[in-house]
């Protein structure tokens, strides 16, 4: 079970992360996009949900990542990632609930260049009793 | 009326073009070796069944993405998008050795001074995947 002090918490990565033409191309090839310009529209899920696992199965916090599935997706894109950008990625635990036994988990992740947020993107968690 | 990214005229309600994109397992490896997911229900029949499913399921974020080129190719290019979101109602189940589909249409559902919405819908061997899926593009 989630540790329900952490709902409402905010995580700051430590680390910075910069966006490689290879990651860009070897995403948009998948699915046949030839323009690698500009990063595909869901491609900073590479970022945010390895962040997101990181964060929730630390067993202070205590999600059990191993059942864990995932429920809805949500972007909005403020500034389109390129090759180069670099960002911190923060991620926060917007809500908790459980319902019929499953707990269900939404976390917000904001990619940020200094201080403007380039990206938002909400990840809602399933973890299956 | 408004024109949009070299697509044509759109208002309120046009249908956008159904199309196809195939799935199959070397295209899970694939999305598992470029998104970093490497969940094992992704790729291994056994492990998947063993955990309750009917077998390997595509990533709920791989049909986001192919939904997502869709999106791209008709609004012209990823700059376009601001906002894109959807519900994982039901799996896109894979078997080993065959191609599924993964079919996806739109309609426009609002436009306004600098924007256009569209209500997408996704289905795999005829059952709908994605719930509440709507995209928001630069007009």
């Amino acid at each position: 079970m989630l540790n329900p002090d952490s709902v409402g918490r905010t995580f700051e990565g430590a680390d910075s992360i910069t966006v490689t033409q290879s990651e860009i191309d070897a995403f948009a090839a998948v699915i046949g996009e030839t323009d690698t310009t500009i990063a595909p529209p869901t491609f900073s899920i590479r970022i945010s949900l390895e962040q997101s696992q990181s964060i929730l199965s630390d067993p202070t916090i205590g999600l059990d990542w191993t059942r864990v599935v995932h429920g809805d997706q949500k972007f909005e894109i403020f500034t389109p990632l390129k090759a180069g950008d670099t960002f911190t990625c923060s991620s926060t635990i917007e809500s908790y609930r459980v319902a019929a036994g499953n707990e269900i988990v939404t976390v917000r992740s904001d990619l940020k260049s200094g201080s403007s947020v380039a990206l938002s993107s909400w990840s809602t968690l399933v973890v299956r009793a | 009326m408004v024109n949009i990214g070299g697509a044509g005229m759109i208002e309120v309600g046009t249908q956008l073009p159904e199309r196809i994109f195939t799935v199959n397992r070397a295209l899970l490896k694939a999305y598992a070796d470029a998104s970093g997911d490497q969940n094992p229900i992704h790729q291994n029949e056994e492990f998947a069944i063993s955990v309750g499913l009917p077998n390997v399921i595509a990533h709920g974020m791989l049909t986001m993405a192919l939904v997502g080129k869709f999106v791209t190719d008709w609004a012209g290019g990823a700059e376009k998008v601001t906002h894109y979101g959807a519900r994982f109602v039901k799996p896109v189940i894979v078997p080993s050795g065959v191609d599924v589909d993964l079919t996806v249409s739109a309609v426009v559902s609002a436009i306004d001074q600098e924007s256009v919405t569209v209500d997408l819908t996704a289905t795999s061997a005829g059952v709908k995947v994605l719930g509440m899926a709507k995209a928001t593009v630069l007009r």
